[in-house]
């Protein structure tokens, strides 16, 4: 049951997308991130629709796993447009006490509710095309030039991909120290609220116990493989910046700029 | 012969407490050996692994990894990348969640070009016959398969020694005859010296020697033969000896007259159909 959990979400392919240095990706993502709050309608919108659909067909992504992806979002995007579509002040198209509905309202909550779902879409990206470990040197490598005022970069994505290794193991320990618990008849599913925290008491504390114990030997195992911080540390897998990162650059350059020129056409909200 | 570990007066205790775990302890290894080390719960086996490996530091005496004093800070990388350390647990020594970046781990420590480690990991994982697997995750692999990937992140160190702290315990049957076979490949075709701690004595008696320990002292030192014929001492200090010198032990007790100490079925064999 809590083996299906996936973390990093990626999806295996072959793709060019898949190829391009992490490092690219990263910044990609935050610069579509903020130019997602510039669109101003919904021509940009369509755009934005088109050049996801794009990307789709590029890194081999199916829409249908893109769409997945919005699922556990459903609550919060509900709340959002249903705030939105009552909340806002205008022309009135219909009320009912203070329930009202206004044309500022919809239009607003339709906005609100593309901008999750693109955000949540287009970041996605990242994580499906890109391997946990790729992003982690990623990570590390854009860090790197912030060593110098003390970010520690190399520590940063030790503990990451420590933590990518082991959470899948202690998802398992969790899973058999439950059934060792329930077989000693601890009930983890019945009663109230306080008391199904209780018994969770019985298995944090053999998890914790035990996370402590793999921390201390994975400690010695990695100081016997002669670990020693990120000094004179060589990769190897190192990152290299091709020409199709170029390429990726100026073709998402291009893909900003048309979406963004939307907003000098028609109105704007 | 020339002696690739070479322990003198080693004394050890932990900090914490006022108990000696090593006393006087020396003990010669010679390049290209493959030593088993035997010993009852809390004789110290581990404690001597790690201080082979500069993970623990003697609190007397002297232990030298190919001539080199584990007490000389500047020579740490050196002596660890001499002397590998695989452990008990395979889930709590594999850093990363992709094998051939596992096995990566330590040449990358030590400042290996890229290409060279590419070289490095391919050589070990086919060394221990992983090769096949170099893209998949720990978490799917069997237990037996996740202790050779172990080995194969300490064989890309290429050391000459490496000490395997009972390496089989938590494996099934399946499992412990993949490492087994793996250690001995790495002693006998490449050359590797290998030092097993164990407590299964059918291992046991596929090294050139054996080491006993008993409360932080050698207390038998020899051959298979030798060490299993000393049948009364290895019961009394709490260890077994394989199953089939048991047998033609027991054999020997009740009358027969075969060897008390044979150490493969064919011998015991070949022993019985000439008494009969
Ligand atoms: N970290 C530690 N701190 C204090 N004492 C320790 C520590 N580790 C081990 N000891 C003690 O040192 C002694 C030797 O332990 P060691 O682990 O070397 O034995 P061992 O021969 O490997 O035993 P086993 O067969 O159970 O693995 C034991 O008495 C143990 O209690
Ligand atoms: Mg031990």
């Amino acid at each position: 049951m809590l083996k299906d959990i996936t973390i990093g979400q990626y999806y295996p392919s072959e793709s060019v997308v898949h190829k391009l240095d992490p490092r690219l990706k990263i910044v990609l993502t935050l610069v579509y991130i903020v130019s997602i709050f510039l669109i101003q309608n919904f021509w940009g919108f369509l755009v934005l629709a088109v050049l996801t659909l794009l990307l789709c067909a590029v890194s081999k992504i199916p829409v249908s796993f893109l769409l997945k992806g919005l699922k556990p979002l459903l609550i919060l995007m509900s709340i959002t447009a249903l705030l939105n579509l009552f909340m806002t002040d205008g022309r009135i198209l219909w009320q009912w006490g203070i329930l009202k509905i206004t044309h500022e309202g919809i239009i607003m909550s339709l906005f609100m509710l593309f901008r999750i779902v693109f955000l949540v879409m287009g970041t996605s990206f990242l994580t499906y095309t890109t391997t946990p470990i790729t992003l982690t040197s990623g990570i590390e490598s854009l860090l790197k030039p912030f060593a110098k005022i003390g970010v520690p970069a190399h520590e940063i994505a030790m503990m990451m991909s420590i933590a990518l290794r082991f959470i899948p193991t202690l998802i398992e320990e969790t899973d058999k120290i439950m059934a060792a618990q329930k077989a000693r008849g601890a009930a983890l599913s019945e009663g109230n609220l306080i008391r199904r925290a209780k018994a969770l008491v019985p298995i944090l504390i053999p998890l914790f116990v035990s996370a402590f114990r793999r921390a201390d030997e994975l400690a010695v195992a990695m100081e016997s493989r002669c670990y020693h911080g990120g000094d004179d540390r060589t990769k190897l897998k190192e990152l290299k910046y091709q020409k199709k990162d170029t390429l990726a650059l100026f073709v998402f350059i291009l893909a900003i700029t048309v979406m963004l020129s939307c907003n000098l056409v028609g109105a704007s909200l | 012969m020339m002696e690739i570990i070479k322990t003198e007066n080693l004394t050890f205790g932990y900090e914490d407490s006022q108990k000696k775990v090593l006393e006087q302890f020396n003990l010669t290894i010679e390049k290209g050996s493959f030593t088993a080390l035997l010993g009852h719960n809390g004789s110290g086996k581990s404690s001597l692994a790690k201080l082979f490996n500069a993970v623990l530091l003697p609190t007397g005496g002297t232990v030298y990894v190919s001539g080199m004093d584990t007490k000389n800070e500047a020579l740490l990388l050196e002596i660890r990348k001499n002397c590998g350390l695989v452990f008990q647990n395979p889930d709590n020594q594999l850093v990363a969640s992709i094998i051939e970046d596992d096995v990566a781990f330590a040449p990358e420590n030590l400042g290996v070009p890229s290409e060279e480690i590419r070289k490095r990991v391919d050589d070990a994982l086919k060394c221990v016959g992983m090769y096949e697997y170099r893209l998949s995750s720990p978490q799917h692999l069997s237990g037996g398969q996740k202790q050779r990937v172990a080995i194969a992140g300490i064989v890309a160190m290429r050391p000459s020694v490496i000490v395997l702290d009972e390496p089989t315990a938590m494996l099934d049957p399946r499992g412990r005859k993949e490492v087994v076979e793996t250690i001995l490949r790495l002693n006998r075709e490449y050359g590797i010296t290998a030092i097993l701690i164990t407590h299964n004595m059918e291992e046991a008696a596929l090294a050139d020697r054996i080491v006993v320990m008993e409360k932080g002292k050698i207390l038998l030192d020899g051959t298979p033969e030798e060490i299993f014929s000393q049948y009364e001492i290895l019961k009394k200090t709490g260890l077994d000896v394989p199953q089939i010198t048991e047998l033609s032990y027991q054999l020997h007790q009740a009358g027969l007259n075969i060897d008390s100490c044979i150490l493969s079925v064919d011998e015991l064999v070949e022993q019985i159909t000439k008494v009969l």
